[in-house]
């Protein structure tokens, strides 16, 4: 039977996130591709602002603070300086689906060879709970208590739909981290994501579907369950972008 | 390079690149679009250069902090309301702690205001400007030459002090052509950056401006002060000009100095003695220095192309002990040598 290793590019920082919370597997996601590729000792991580805020605690390379939403922007200025290293950015969903649309959007357009992982659980974690863009409707928030669109507003954004209509990027995918199997599957578009960023292929988007137990009320196994029957049918999962 | 005439927005960008200035974000607005033009017909020529026109000024200082995180010697540059957009990014570049050089080519405000060279960011500028307890240096330029010269000081003292400084020009520096020299003044190798993101092999730097902990926070804020008190020590930069027999003496910075020594001039061969107090740092403002050159005189006038925002730190200087009147115009409106005269005749048949 193999070893259980921990991963090198995780820090023996005790990590903050609530417990069953998937920012967690996602993170030892990243880490492992970043080690396998051999691209733990040139990589640079901007952190966002939401429940990662302090994600460069974590992960064991260099780290930058964006402001909220500005993640790709930051991503830009630091990957034109040093374009020989492996820049990436890890939002949540108000923070590149929200404030920071226009830099997730420009970020794509131009291309920029950098790495987005999209962490979308369908709410502000952070700040107790409130609805994000990407919030189902009929789900109720702390700032949706009769359910997203109970006055007909409009229903989630779809990231991973939306960045691959723009001419740029080079890869594009939805997965998710609910299950084993999701999980495999997950880190292989994380691999590639990566993979085609250290080939100069230009910008790569990872979108993964999580959970955030604490602010959706529910057990972790729970939550786990709630993406399956409530998230997938909404944001299927799948290769959206790919250059060859 | 040999002295040339250039238009006040081009000699800024070239200055930058003299200065080892490699790295340019902007998102275009009048009166600074020559600036921004400049830099990207030189920097996408350059093999180490880098320019993006960035999806808004929002972009365009969060590119900024990146570079300058990543340790490259950068700038940006705009005008009033790309400004207000900007201050987002000064304060997270004050809180991390990192070198920028901003330039405002200022225009009249409110809202979209005009496009009309004015004075009106003063507070935004001198005050932090954005959220939190922080500021930035203020180099106030009034002609060209001297804006080549701050521009290049900036990154200096941006490196120096790990801090944000913004070139506050009136929109008539911008715009005008004037005979300047631009020296090879790359002093980035004497700043040695090795806090920046770099990917460097085992590094595990982290930039940020997040202190949850308040004991914390408040020692970061405390630190801060320690600096800026350093700078306020150090940094403080003015002019003055026939100040020693004067009973009047007018402050004026930028252009509007210019049309103040036009009308201490005239003043002066009608009797009425008259000096110039020129502040080239707005922050740190030149409180002790202007106190000490009015001892002498009866009054104060202050004149700004705004409706009266430096009067407060003349004022503060002053501490009470001298009456202080303003002649001033905003929105776009240069003050004629005639209305600053007036202002000084009025102020001389005061008691
Ligand atoms: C300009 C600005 N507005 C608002 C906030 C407050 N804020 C902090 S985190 C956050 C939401 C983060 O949610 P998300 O991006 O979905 O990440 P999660 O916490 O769910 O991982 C907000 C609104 C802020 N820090 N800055
Ligand atoms: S609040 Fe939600 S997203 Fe944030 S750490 Fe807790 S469970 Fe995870």
């Amino acid at each position: 039977m193999p070893n259980f290793n921990k991963t090198k590019m995780i820090t023996d920082v005790t990590m903050h996130y609530c417990p069953g919370c998937t920012h967690g597997i996602i993170h030892r996601l990243v880490a492992e591709v970043l080690e396998e590729l051999n691209i733990n000792d040139n990589a640079i991580l901007v952190a966002p602002v939401g429940c990662s805020v302090i994600a460069y605690n974590y992960f064991k390379c260099d780290g930058i603070e964006a402001a909220h939403g500005r993640a790709p922007a930051v991503a830009t200025g630091v990957k034109r300086v040093h374009p020989n290293k492996v820049v990436f950015t890890y939002q949540g969903d108000g923070d590149l689906a929200s404030i920071g649309m226009a830099e997730t959007v420009h970020v794509a357009s131009r291309n920029e060879n950098v790495t987005t992982i999209f962490v979308n659980n369908a709410i502000y974690g952070m700040t107790g709970g409130q609805m994000a863009p990407t919030t189902l409707v009929g789900q109720v928030t702390t700032t949706s208590p009769y359910g997203r669109a109970s006055k007909n507003e409009s229903g989630p954004i779809h990231i991973a739909e939306m960045i691959s209509t723009i001419q740029g990027p080079a890869y594009v995918a939805r997965v998710s981290v609910h299950d084993v199997p999701n999980i495999k599957k997950a880190k292989e578009a994380i691999k590639k994501a990566f993979q085609y960023q250290l080939d100069g292929k230009g910008y790569s988007l990872v979108e993964v579907l999580s959970t955030c137990p604490t602010n959706w009320g529910m057990s972790p196994v729970d939550a786990l369950k709630w993406v399956k029957d409530n998230m997938l049918n909404v944001f299927p999962l799948g290769v959206y972008k790919e250059e060859k | 390079m040999e002295k040339k005439l250039m238009k006040g927005n081009v000699a800024i960008a070239e200055a930058a690149i003299h200065a080892g200035c490699k790295c340019f974000f902007g998102y275009p607005i009048t009166p600074q679009n020559e600036l921004i033009e400049h830099m990207s017909k030189r920097l996408l020529k350059l093999e180490d250069g880098v320019f993006v026109q960035s999806e808004s000024e929002v972009a365009a200082i969060n590119m900024v902090f990146g570079a300058a995180g990543a340790g490259a010697r950068v700038m940006t540059s705009s005008s009033g309301p790309g400004l207000s957009l900007k201050q987002e990014g000064i304060s997270f570049l004050a809180g991390a702690e990192l070198p920028a050089v901003i330039v405002n080519v200022m225009r009249g405000g409110p809202g979209l205001g005009g496009i009309q060279p004015a004075q009106s960011d003063y507070f935004q500028a001198t005050r932090g400007g954005g959220h939190g307890d922080y500021y930035t240096m203020v180099y106030a330029p009034a002609n060209v030459q001297e804006a080549v010269d701050l521009v290049q000081k900036a990154f200096d003292k941006a490196d120096e002090y790990r801090n944000p400084v913004i070139i506050l020009a009136d929109g008539v520096i911008g715009q005008m052509m004037e005979p300047a020299e631009i020296k090879d003044n790359d002093n980035s190798a004497n700043y040695k950056k090795d806090w920046a993101v770099t990917g460097k092999e085992g590094s595990h730097n982290i930039l940020r401006s997040l202190y949850l902990d308040p004991h914390e926070l408040n020692i970061h804020n405390k630190n801060l002060t320690k600096k800026y008190e350093k700078i306020e020590a150090n940094e403080i930069m003015f002019e003055t000009a026939f100040i020693d027999d004067a009973d009047i003496m007018i402050v004026a910075y930028g252009t509007t100095s210019r049309i103040a020594r036009s009308a201490i001039r005239e003043a002066r061969e009608k009797g009425i003695k008259v000096g110039l107090f020129r502040p080239i740092t707005l922050w740190p403002f030149p409180l002790k220095e202007l106190k000490e050159a009015a001892k002498n005189t009866k009054n104060v006038v202050v004149a700004e192309m705004s409706s009266g925002q430096m009067i407060y730190d003349v004022k503060l200087a002053l501490e009470g002990s001298k009456p202080v009147s303003f002649v001033g115009e905003a929105g776009g409106i240069i003050p004629t040598t005639k209305q600053i005269l007036e202002a000084i005749e009025l102020a001389s048949k005061e008691e």
